[in-house]
């Protein structure tokens, strides 16, 4: 290296990082010890799907655009975010022309090319391969690599938000060399490659023990000459959320803790012990409680029983009522069930949609207040009357609900608060957990899967990925309803049926404009959340812990939390 | 002579029988102590709720993490649930699941080990059988068993019960086969002994030697292993509500507390103190009870 | 007795394809999804995919004999392989047990944790024995003396509490508070000097030191158990009578007849080395077998979970032959014939 180039080296480093500029050399900060509680069992992101593997890969495989920490789409591979008026973006809508950056080595030396991106569209959407990620590259036509350095993605038809192939930690890009035998069934005989996968990342896998630990090393070949600062990662896996925030913030055995789920007052005494620091990072996670809008009486055959009926045959019995799901929403009070159960990891939200930020509506910020009172007032009025017990009744049926959810301590505090509450208005709540692989299980047989909704109100969470809200929003929709017919597939979970509402999202699918995009999605919002169709709770943030020694980290809930470790350094 | 002196005389034998034993468990002080502590965490856990009548699942918003006061003496958990009244649910729970479940594995435990050792006919298959169910590994087979029969019970007995009834059965069903190896090992050796070969020698039916002659000799390993089968079934109960898949968190068990107040040992260090103590010293008790029965009961140092 | 061996083995055969039945059909009717743990955001069409590409469509038998013949002949013959070097039939195409959550072979990621496994687990195993066998006969032989009360109380006390909870007070006050010992296993770690030795001895402590004192408290609790029942035996006295040596007495006569039903024990425990201390391996993240079996149960990984289940049944099985062949040997009474 020339002295000259050195300082030109020296001044970039300079540029992005002053705190350590001194030393801003790949490897110079030695080793990095990271815990995840629930161990990655492969590194192959496209055969496991889980949000663990998908982050462990994310150190080793790039996707062409990344979310950074404030939800915005950031070229990696890419030379720059290709748009209609850069004219990346074709004016139909239809297809999309990546540029690559040149002069990016896998890190066996090789070139990087678009022909990889094409073979990883091709790998993941091959026949019996059970990609988990499949549903990136869905609506996509054909990938083609126009030269060395360009990639062209064609769609079936228009799409407005065309970042969804290779965009984010999930659809990462995968060496062709690489994998070409390993194709469809043959995936998971691949056992080197899916745990050794080649990347363009900045570290390298040296050896992976799988649901245990994983070693790295930094990638001789990044495309940056001074990153990553950390010569090897030692990732860790195995025990529980606690031990793994102990071992950061008490213990300091290790800078980086992952999905620290615990009660917030425990956190807070663990961080007070001053070795490190929580953070957390809000993207688009909500704790909700879902209104059934069919009738789920066991009394029912399996045909009738929480199944919709297109002439509005089966209702709920009680829920139909918008009275009784307001009152059952106001007398919720959400800022205490956020100090109870998640702290500063979690704001109490009246959104579905919570962000990005342009995104979340206003208009229902009223649900903050708890108020019992009006609650009671609202039930009156719909008719429902205290009986002897303090129960109320209508029409000789009591105002009596059964509400599930899946076992997990924080989620039975909930319950029990909840039907506290409700139990104020004169409402009988039988409530019932079901363990989360059963209730989040796909099983058609069991009857206790939140698909089936074999109750009348049910708790849990969800968010989508990425940005981009227009899928998520097509949920409630009516033809997306769940039921026999359909092996209970379709995630309208509500079985929630307003023309008015499908009209919105039809309108979504066919506007491009960023700006109208998130105003119908506001509406939808606003029309989901004024209908009760279901009750948010708590707007969930990922948290996560790292120790005051380590530097450059940026909390992202949108991408992998390790999106940027090529930063990562270390604080003397 | 008539059936009643008959039943006369055997009262009497047994009534001194017993005494004899009493006398000799009362000088054996651990036992004793044992007792006295039994007795009273079992008092405690049945009557202690009529004095101290706080719901267990109450929330008390304004009492969340509270330390020892004399409305909750044993403080309150996160959510403000008192913890001396679940200390007191969830002990009567889990000295059930302990009863119960050891009845279950004591009994078919010394029914197949008796049956093994003193017929040779059934030795092979019912060892084989043990060896089966030795065989099974405990850990999936009970995750399984709840999985798979969770939701009937459920539906007929109603959750807590159906619950109830299934851990029983799982613990029982699985932890007989160490008392039954025990137990045929004994009898192997004692019907090789001089008074059982006098007994079947003046012609002494099977079933008479089983009752009079082996099972008061097997006596004392089954006590054994009746104390190490109360202590193992708190134990295996609470370990399962470690993994997740005992009762549920809205049904307290000590070991579900202790599972659920592991996080909090350094905030609140009552919600693992007293779950833990009592557990720990119910299976001591149970333990120094069953030492000193099993001094009791061997005819051999009763009366030394 | 070598002919009661032989039948014993081959009795073992169809009792083990019987539990290799059991262990499939129940693991296989248990309401779980391998695809239940992943982000609510993967549809379920592609859930429905990842399900087919698992074989899970494939009817019951087929699935049965297919894992039976992937883990009794081919996974053998690769082990075999291995060792020799040979090239058996076609070893590229042979199918194994694959593991659904890491798609990679069964019987690798257990090789591959049963190090850590044998020396934490193996170790206080092997300390317990030590520590169980002469507390158990000092405090039969000095029944009822300070020795035999505090004996009796410390095994007492290891024995009713839970490892759970020994563990995480051990790692608040020797981690946490004192920052002592690590609290958290590293498997990579590989003894090289005297200081990386140091360092597997400390952090092998806690785990080490919590299991053996489980596992000495019940064995010393049957070792005094069946002290107490010889000691008070006519042969005790004669041997006595017979002027031979209290040592001679106790040590040779009493313990040999004594250790017969702790042998049994003992031998009988031998296998959940092998299973894992899966409380004290979740605690003190030694990412061993017990833990693999319980990442299995959670994720749903059937194959994972049929394949180490059945093989901890093997070893079961294995050991009850050697302990009834060692009872055999102790025990002259006992006839085998």
């Amino acid at each position: 290296m020339t002295p000259l180039r050195r300082l030109l080296v020296a001044s970039v480093a300079c540029a992005a990082l002053t705190a350590t500029a001194a030393q801003a050399q790949r490897g110079a900060d030695g080793q990095l010890n990271i815990i995840y509680w629930q161990a990655p069992s492969t590194m192959n992101p496209f055969l496991s799907g889980g949000t663990k593997e998908v982050e462990a890969s994310s150190m080793v495989l790039e996707p062409l655009a990344s979310y950074d920490n404030d939800g915005n789409i950031v070229p990696r591979l890419a030379v720059q975010l290709p748009t209609v008026e850069n004219r990346g973006v074709s004016p139909d809508l239809k297809t999309i022309t990546w540029d690559l950056k040149p002069g990016i080595k896998w890190s066996d030396g090789t070139d990087f090319t678009a022909e990889d991106a094409v073979f990883t569209w091709k790998y993941c959407t091959a026949p019996d391969g059970g990609c988990a990620q499949a549903s990136y590259f869905e609506g996509v036509a054909n990938m083609e690599a126009v030269d060395a350095l360009t990639l062209k993605i064609t769609f079936d038809e228009p799409k407005p938000f065309p970042y969804t192939a290779l965009v984010g930690a999930e659809s990462p890009i995968i060496q062709k060399k690489q994998f070409e035998n390993c194709m469809g069934a043959k995936a998971p005989e691949c056992t080197a490659q899916n745990f050794n996968p080649i990347g363009t990342g900045p570290f390298v896998v040296k050896e992976f023990r799988a649901n245990d630990v994983i070693t790295l090393e930094a990638n001789p070949n990044y495309r940056e000459a001074d990153k990553p600062r950390f010569q090897t990662v030692l990732f860790k896996g195995g025990g529980d959320a606690a031990s793994a925030a102990r071992s950061v913030l008490e213990t300091g055995e290790f800078d980086y803790a992952w999905n620290l789920q615990i009660e917030p007052e425990v956190l807070t005494r663990m961080e007070a012990a001053g070795k490190g620091k929580v953070v957390s990072a809000f993207a688009t996670s909500v704790e909700r409680i879902l209104m059934n809008f069919t009738n789920p009486d066991p009394a029912l055959g399996p045909d009738d029983r929480s199944v919709y009926k297109a002439d509005g045959s089966n209702p709920h019995p009680i829920l139909n009522d918008v009275r009784v799901r307001k009152a059952l929403s106001m007398a919720i009070d959400r800022p205490l069930l956020t100090e109870i159960g998640y702290g500063r990891t979690g704001r109490p939200v009246c959104n579905v949609l919570p962000g990005p930020e342009q995104y979340a509506s206003t208009a229902n910020d009223g649900c903050l207040v708890q108020d019992i009172e009006g609650a009671k007032k609202l039930l009156d009025e719909a008719g429902w009357v205290p009986g002897a017990d303090g129960v109320r009744v209508k029409d000789g049926r009591r105002l009596s609900l059964l509400y599930q959810t899946s076992t997990n301590s924080v989620r039975q505090s909930f319950q029990s608060l909840i039907k506290q509450w409700w139990a104020e208005l004169g409402v009988e709540t039988e409530l019932r957990n079901i363990s989360a692989s059963v209730f989040f299980g796909g099983d058609p047989a069991s009857p206790d899967t939140f698909q089936k909704f074999y109750s009348d109100v049910e708790m849990y969470t969800n968010n989508f990925s990425g940005v981009d809200p227009e899928a998520y929003m097509a949920q409630w929709r009516c033809d997306d309803i769940p039921g026999p017919s359909t092996q209970w597939q379709g995630s309208n979970i509500n079985r929630y049926c307003n023309p008015e509402y499908d009209a919105l999202t039809v309108q979504m699918s066919k506007t491009a404009d960023l700006n109208e995009r998130a105003e119908l999605a506001k509406k939808m919002n606003d029309v989901l959340m004024q209908d009760y169709v279901l009750l948010p709770l708590i707007y969930r943030s990922g948290t996560s812990a790292h120790s005051n020694t380590l530097g450059g980290v940026r909390m992202n809930d949108w991408d992998s939390e390790l999106w940027n470790i090529a930063d990562w350094h270390r604080v003397k | 002579m008539t059936e009643a002196t008959l039943a006369e005389q055997g009262m009497k034998a047994h009534h001194s029988l017993w005494g004899d034993v009493w006398r000799q468990f009362r000088a054996h002080r651990g036992a004793m102590a044992g007792s006295a502590v039994f007795l009273f965490i079992v008092l405690g856990v049945t009557v202690g709720p009529y004095i101290h009548s706080i719901d267990p699942q109450y929330l008390d918003m304004r009492a969340r993490n509270a330390g020892i006061s004399w409305a909750h003496p044993f403080g309150t958990d996160n959510v403000g649930r008192d913890m001396l009244a679940q200390v007191m649910a969830g002990g009567r729970v889990s000295l059930a699941v302990g009863f119960a479940a050891m009845l279950v594995s004591i009994v078919i435990g010394a029914l197949v080990g008796v049956l093994a050792g003193y017929l040779r006919r059934l030795d092979g298959p019912l060892m084989r059988l043990t060896d089966l169910f030795l065989a099974l590994p405990i850990l999936p087979l009970l995750l399984v068993i709840l999985l798979l029969f969770r939701d009937t019970l459920r539906s007929l007995f109603g959750p807590e019960a159906g619950i109830f009834l299934l851990i029983v059965f799982v613990i029982g069903i699985t932890s007989w086969m160490q008392t039954a190896r025990i137990v045929r090992g004994e009898v192997l050796a004692l019907k090789e002994r001089e008074f059982v070969l006098a007994a079947k020698s003046i012609g002494t039916r099977g079933h008479r030697i089983i009752t009079r002659h082996l099972l008061p000799n097997v006596l004392s390993p089954i006590m054994v292993s009746a104390t190490i089968g109360i202590a193992n079934a708190i134990i295996t109960e609470s370990a399962l509500s470690f993994l997740g898949l005992g009762f549920p968190p809205d049904f307290p068990t000590w070991g579900r507390l202790l599972y659920d107040g592991k996080d909090f040992m350094t905030l609140t260090p009552e919600r693992v103190i007293w779950p833990g103590l009592a557990i720990s010293l119910t299976v001591l008790s149970v333990n120094f009870i069953g030492d000193g029965l099993r001094d009791a009961l061997d005819p051999r140092i009763r009366g030394r | 007795m070598a002919r009661y061996a032989l039948r014993r083995l081959l009795i073992a055969i169809p009792t083990l394809l019987a539990i290799s039945f059991i262990i499939f059909a129940l693991l296989d009717l248990a309401p779980s999804d391998p695809t239940a743990n992943l982000p609510l955001t993967i549809p379920p069409e592609v859930r429905e995919k990842i399900r087919l590409s698992l074989g899970m469509g494939e009817p019951f038998v087929v699935r049965y004999f297919k894992w039976l013949e992937q883990f009794m002949v081919n996974e053998p013959l690769n082990v075999l392989e291995q060792w020799t070097g040979w090239t058996i039939g076609d070893s590229e195409n042979r199918l194994r047990v694959l593991s659904w959550a890491t798609r990679s072979p069964v019987v690798d990621l257990i090789v591959e944790r049963l190090p850590q496994t044998l020396w934490v687990v193996g170790m206080s195993y092997v300390i317990a024995v030590v520590i169980a066998v002469p507390i158990g006969v000092i405090s039969a032989y000095r029944q009822y003396s300070l020795f035999d009360q505090i004996g009796t109380f410390i095994s007492m006390l290891g024995f009713s509490i839970p490892t759970f909870f020994t563990g995480l007070l051990l790692i608040v006050i020797f981690s946490v508070w004192l920052g002592w010992l690590p609290s958290i296993y590293d498997t990579t770690h590989v003894v090289r000097d005297w200081d990386s030795f140091v360092f597997q001895v400390k952090q092998m402590i806690m785990p080490t030191m919590v299991l053996a004192l489980a596992n000495a408290s019940q064995i010393s609790r049957f070792m005094r158990a069946s002290m107490l029942d010889n000691l008070t035996q006519d042969y005790v006295r004669t041997a006595r009578a017979k002027g031979l040596r209290e040592r001679v007495v106790v040590l040779t006569h009493v313990l040999r007849n004594s250790l017969i039903p702790v042998v049994t024990v003992i031998a009988l425990g031998v296998p959940t080395i092998f299973g894992g201390a899966i409380i004290t391996e979740q605690i003190f993240r030694v990412n061993g077998i017990g833990q693999l079996l319980i990442i299995g149960i959670e994720g749903a990984d059937i194959p994972l979970v049929q394949t180490l289940t059945f093989i901890f049944a093997i070893l079961i099985v294995l050991f009850n032959l050697i302990a009834d062949l060692i009872y055999g040997m102790l025990d002259p009474r006992i006839r085998y014939d």
